[in-house]
């Protein structure tokens, strides 16, 4: 088998990516489905219905999208520089913690000063979590592959010490979680009777101006150049280590900003079950969006979709609620064979 | 303190051993594989399946060693597909990893869920015994420590001088090595870099699937999900830390067993003063620690992460 | 000499990379104990038809017989086993291995319980012997030069024994001395009976060594003949298809030195020594040639005067003031215009599209972002101008430029030296894998450019290249240069005496003299 360039990829065949994608995934889990002995067809309605088809369905879609977008667009600038952030995970409740810390009657400041303080409070712990594991590839060459995904234990150990320990909230019945943040520090819900807060805006907005900063600015093109090739991007006097450590800082700031919007929009309070792995599916919501900050916001929409449906499906079936995770592992796998596909033909011999 | 005194005990050093047993296989497996040139981050993922098959097999019947032998096949599949994705078609080895991983570790708890539905305590089976040896097993302080421990530990243990052997002394071994070094070496003395690559990248993965079913039939008698809890990440750092060398393997293994089981002594001595979440948290510090300390001088399999294709330079 | 019957025969090889015709319809036979000359230009498809009869690449079409067997497309392992051995261009060794790992490896059935070494270093020592191959087998190949490790790589296909060795542009790497001695052993092993295919773009060997050509043109056999019935002149028409392309040398007129350095020492991290007490003057108007055998320290020469190197001891002026630890950037800001010598690997990233690869080294540049933010007006005017000026050809400015051919990547890397109008022009290895057209191209664009005022650096492996550009010449060994030396007032002889190391075959007269005589 051999793989041969394309000249040209058409557009035919670039839109038929994410759709391969999803039906890869949706043939994996229709094995699954008939294998728990249940109908696709009826699990495909479910899914549908538990993800876009009610007003509530769709809220809940759309609030899962929020911290999605978040992580995965850390995780889309991080590897655009081929920085390995497998870390969004820890950045995120490291977002959270700091918003935890400000924003639970630690300081007193108006709503429209306390969301932007946690948010770059938060976006600066994540970006500082990052920049350790960064600073020790750029200096030491000590891969931040292993590192940040080991700092993610750390971290959530740390969590789980703050919210059994000194955080406690006495109130909670003696459940593991912190004090709820202050009303100021709550982030509105803009739809009533549900939990879609304003968050999304945050998230849009931060997609919006990635893009605009990839695109058109001299730090963006840096970060593209050096990501492409730092050979040549060191011949051509880019300084490749400080422009990984300014993505770091960008990355992890994105992450850390996921954990602030969950915490402040969604929970209120820090506990231990604030992300069930947003900072993972970030990478899946990235390379399903080819690291373009727009395509994160659809792609992300696509995540949560996946996760929503298969969770109200699995229910109304009685299937485990794990096939999201596996339609989500196989949509990344899918992902990845059809934008080879695109630019690749396999010719056998 | 009686720390000093600690390490005199055999029960510790029992422990100690028992307890690098998984990391062993894992760490020899991704070494295999990483020594090929393919870095497989599947290794989380893999355990974890090779934790839920080992068990379900003989949770439904079939015996221990069988367990295991499934337990490999499934984690050899994985490696398949990530030889697949890595070696065939050349994506990103980073990427399909974590792809991999994801996959395998939802898969388990999938089908974990399916073979028992509705048991919020999982039933127990009837682990590995340890050995009972005449002879070596009456050696003072060695005996207990090597030979009277389940029959995977000794196996892990024959397996990292069989490796290292293998590796240095046969010609398949040699070919293993240039490939992770030269592709390009290999294919033009006439062998197959994709069949290499592929084959290290399943043994490797069967290796690491052992290395989980050990957790599940020696070190506990039961699955919960989130058992390989890291081991797959620090057995990865494990490599970098022993160069690529299945005897340093052995070394750091050991090494960060031994510190592991420390933590845990002295966790349940003073766990008053210092919670017990940062004791916890001492794993993955240490790895991240070995790492900072041999970064200097690790001497990476040159064609690591670069994929081969065929016909292109 | 040669028997009726062909020992190895192609029959009609086609081969097409996509829409592009590599190979079509060729054919050439090879008898035992003759050694055919393989000429073409790059990318007349040489290595290409190589790669198929060594089975790296599977043919569309046509059939190989070896000694009256079909070999099987596509193995290089069934190749080896018929006894097929092939010298890549690029070297096939793994650095961190031994010589011998890399000589064995594969020559032993895989599932061994150990692999037989002393009977083997036997063997490597008796070749080493027999065709004077002189090269430890114990040594790493990292630690080896590159005429050692092209004799490693011949060690291997004896090894094997080996009855037809293809050498793919064996001299490419050699001093003349060393080329001699390749010669020499190549002689001795056709008298032993092998058959040997010599792929090459230098006609003088192609006269020297051989005793049939077959000139392959755009992936068609154009001509084939005895040598000894043959000329240079004919070769070279019908390797490149007409009239060969005449650079136009226009007298020099050397004006003031623009770039000097004395006595300047580098050091690596380590403490390695890269480049030790190395001394040149360029003057405006004037083309220096920097010869020497690859890996002689041309690389750092060329890292040093780009700024991504500093001097650790000695003098580095360029325009009459003293470079302390200047960065690429500010090398561009003072004028120094830089050809490196791998432009996909260093020249141009190859995901970014046109304008993109353009603005490389002027992004910062006022004229092309203002506040931190990339003028699109800037990028795509410049993009156009200098695409047409230089006659880039490219599918379209939004195209990566990875699908782009050699020759246009080059003259883009030209376009975006020359339009910022440097005074000192770097070029490393500028016509490395260029067709004729293109190397002309780009010769001629350097001769014009010096003598409008450039001085022009252009380090190449090439001798021919050299003399036929160069108004000066300092050969490179291990660091260090030798006096400079007029083409006309030297040889091939004495310039490969230099380049193994006998750097004082011109001080004859002292540098400066020889500057100022120039």
């Amino acid at each position: 088998m051999r793989l041969e360039p394309r000249e040209q990829s058409s557009m035919v065949l670039k839109a038929m990516v994410p759709l391969g994608s999803a039906a890869a995934a949706l043939l994996v889990c229709s094995v699954l489905i008939v294998w728990a002995d249940a109908s696709p067809v009826e699990a495909f309605f479910l899914f549908i219905k538990g993800s876009v088809g009610t007003r509530f369905a769709l809220s809940e879609t759309l609030a899962r999208t929020i911290p999605l977008i978040f992580t995965g667009l850390a995780a889309a600038i991080a590897f655009k520089a081929k920085l390995w952030n497998i870390g969004a995970e820890g950045q995120l409740y490291g977002g959270a913690c700091i918003a935890t810390w400000l924003g639970t009657g630690m300081i007193d400041l108006p709503g429209w000063l306390m969301l932007p303080l946690l948010f770059s409070t938060g976006a600066l712990v994540g970006g500082l979590l990052l920049l350790g594991p960064t600073l020790l590839k750029t200096w030491l060459k000590v891969d931040e592959v292993v590192t940040t995904l080991l700092l993610n234990f750390i971290i959530i150990l740390l969590v789980n010490y703050l919210v059994f320990g000194p955080w406690k909230d006495p109130m909670a019945m003696g459940w593991p979680q912190a004090k709820g943040v202050v009303d100021a520090a709550v982030l509105p819900t803009i739809l009533a009777k549900t939990r879609l807060h304003m968050g999304i805006f945050w998230a849009l907005a931060s997609a919006l101006l990635l893009w605009a900063f990839m695109r058109f600015t001299t730090w963006g093109y840096q970060i593209r150049a050096v990501g492409f090739n730092p050979v040549a991007s060191r011949f051509v006097g880019i300084s490749v280590n400080s422009v990984v450590i300014r993505t770091a800082l960008i990355s992890g700031g994105l992450a850390g900003c996921a954990g602030v919007s969950e915490l402040c929009g969604l929970k209120g309070y820090l506990t231990l079950d604030l992300s069930p792995g947003f900072g993972y599916s970030g990478i899946v919501v990235a390379m399903l969006a080819a690291l373009h900050p727009l395509g994160v916001v659809v792609s992300a929409f696509f995540v949560a979709m996946l996760s929503i449906g298969a969770d109200s499906m699995s229910r109304s079936l009685n299937i485990s609620n794990f096939i999201a995770d596996v339609a989500t592992a196989v949509s990344l796998l899918a992902v990845l064979v059809s934008m080879l596909l695109a630019r690749y033909k396999i010719r056998w011999r | 303190m009686d720390t000093l005194q600690l390490f005199l005990e055999a029960g510790f050093w029992m422990a100690v051993v028992r307890m690098a047993t998984p990391l062993l296989f894992g760490t020899l497996g991704e070494l295999i594989c990483e020594r090929a040139g393919v870095l497989n981050l599947g290794i989380e993922g893999i355990m974890a399946a090779g934790c839920m098959s080992g068990w379900t097999w003989v949770y439904l019947g079939g015996d221990l060693w069988g367990g295991i032998l499934f337990a490999a096949c499934v984690g050899g599949a994985f490696g398949l597909l990530h030889a697949i994705f890595t070696v065939h078609l050349g994506l990103s080895q980073h990427v399909t990893g974590l792809g991999i991983t994801m996959l395998a570790s939802a898969l388990s708890s999938f089908v974990f869920r399916m073979v028992l539905p509705d048991v919020t305590t999982p039933p127990k089976i009837v682990p590995f015994a340890p050995m009972d040896i005449p002879i070596l097993g009456d050696i003072p302080v060695l005996g207990p420590i090597i030979f009277n421990q389940s029959p995977l530990t000794l196996l892990a243990l024959i397996l990292v001088f069989f490796v290292g052997w293998f590796l240095k002394h046969t010609p398949a071994g040699l070919a293993l090595c240039m490939t992770g070094e030269n592709p390009m070496a290999v294919e033009s003395q006439g062998l197959s870099v994709f069949a290499i690559r592929t084959c290290a990248v399943v043994v490797g993965s069967g290796l690491m699937a052992v290395g989980g079913a050990f957790l599940t039939l020696s070190a506990f008698d039961a699955f919960y999900i989130g058992m390989v809890n890291g081991r797959g990440w620090i057995c990865i750092a494990l490599v970098v830390f022993s160069s690529w060398k299945p005897s340093k393997a052995l070394l750091g293994v050991v090494l960060f067993a031994a510190f592991d089981a420390l933590q845990m002594r002295v966790q349940q001595d003073v766990s008053m003063v210092i919670p017990y979440q940062f004791y916890l948290m001492m794993p993955y510090v240490f790895s991240i620690v070995a790492l900072i300390i041999m970064s200097r001088r690790s001497a990476y399999p040159k064609a690591l992460l670069v994929p081969f294709r065929k016909g292109e330079r | 000499m040669q028997d009726s019957t062909p020992f190895l025969q192609l029959l009609g090889i086609s081969k097409k990379f996509g829409s592009v015709t590599a190979l079509s319809k060729v054919s050439l036979s090879l008898h035992q104990g003759e050694i055919l000359a393989l000429l073409g230009e790059n990318g007349a498809g040489k290595t290409t038809l190589m790669n198929i009869l060594f089975g790296h690449y599977v043919a569309d079409s046509g059939s190989i017989t070896l000694n009256g067997k079909e070999l099987p497309s596509g193995s290089p392992r069934h190749a080896l086993k018929a006894g097929l051995g092939m010298v890549h261009q690029h070297f096939t060794l793994a650095d961190n291995m031994s010589v011998f790992d890399n000589i064995t490896l594969g020559t032993e059935p895989l599932f061994a319980f150990r692999r037989k070494k002393s009977e083997a270093i036997r063997k490597i020592k008796d070749l080493i012997n027999a065709y004077e191959l002189d090269v430890d087998h114990r040594s790493l190949v990292k630690h080896l030069s590159v005429g050692q490790r092209q004799r490693v790589e011949i060690l291997k296909a004896l090894y094997r024994d080996t009855r037809i060795l293809i050498l793919d542009e064996p001299t490419a790497v050699l001093t003349p001395q060393e080329s001699e001695h390749l010669f020499a052993t190549l002689r001795l092993l056709v008298d032993k009976g092998l058959a040997i295919i010599f792929i090459t773009h230098k006609l003088k060997e192609v006269i020297g060594v051989s005793d049939r050509c077959l000139v392959l043109r755009h992936g068609v056999v154009t001509y084939e003949h005895r040598t000894s019935e043959t000329d240079m002149d004919t070769l070279a028409r019908e390797m490149v298809g007409g009239e060969v392309p005449k650079v136009e040398v226009l007298p020099g007129a050397p004006g003031e030195t623009v770039l000097s350095l004395h006595m300047v020492s580098a050091c690596d991290r380590h403490g390695f020594s890269l480049l030790h007490e190395a001394s040149l003057h360029l003057r405006s108007g004037e083309i220096l040639g920097i010869a020497g055998v690859s890996g002689n320290g041309q690389g750092h020469l060329a890292d040093l005067i780009s700024g991504l190197l500093s001097p650790s001891s000695g003098s580095f002026e360029l325009l009459g003031e003293e470079v302390v630890r200047l960065g690429p950037v500010d090398m561009v800001r003072r004028g120094v215009g830089r050809i490196p010598e791998d432009r996909t690997g260093t020249g141009l990233i190859g995901d970014m599209n046109v304008q993109e690869n353009l603005i490389l080294e002027n992004y910062w540049k006022k004229e092309v972002s203002r506040y931190g933010l990339l003028k699109a007006s800037f990028m795509k005017k410049n993009s156009e101008e200098i695409t047409s000026r230089y006659d880039v050809r490219c599918g379209g400015e939004e195209l990566p430029v990875r699908m782009m051919s050699g020759g246009n990547m080059q003259k883009l890397i030209l376009g975006r030296v020359l339009s910022e109008k440097p005074s000192v022009i770097m070029a490393n290895q500028p016509t490395w894998g260029l067709d004729v057209g293109a190397a002309t191209f780009v010769h001629s664009q350097l001769i014009s450019a010096s003598r409008s005022g450039a001085g022009v650096i252009i380090i190449s492996e090439d001798l021919d290249e050299l003399f036929k550009v160069a108004d000066v010449i300092q050969v490179m060994y291990q660091g260090s240069l030798s006096a400079p030396i007029q083409p006309s007032a030297t040889n091939a002889r004495e310039m490969g005496l230099a380049m193994s190391g006998h750097l004082d075959v011109f001080t004859m007269v002292s540098p400066e003299e020889a500057c100022h005589a120039a």
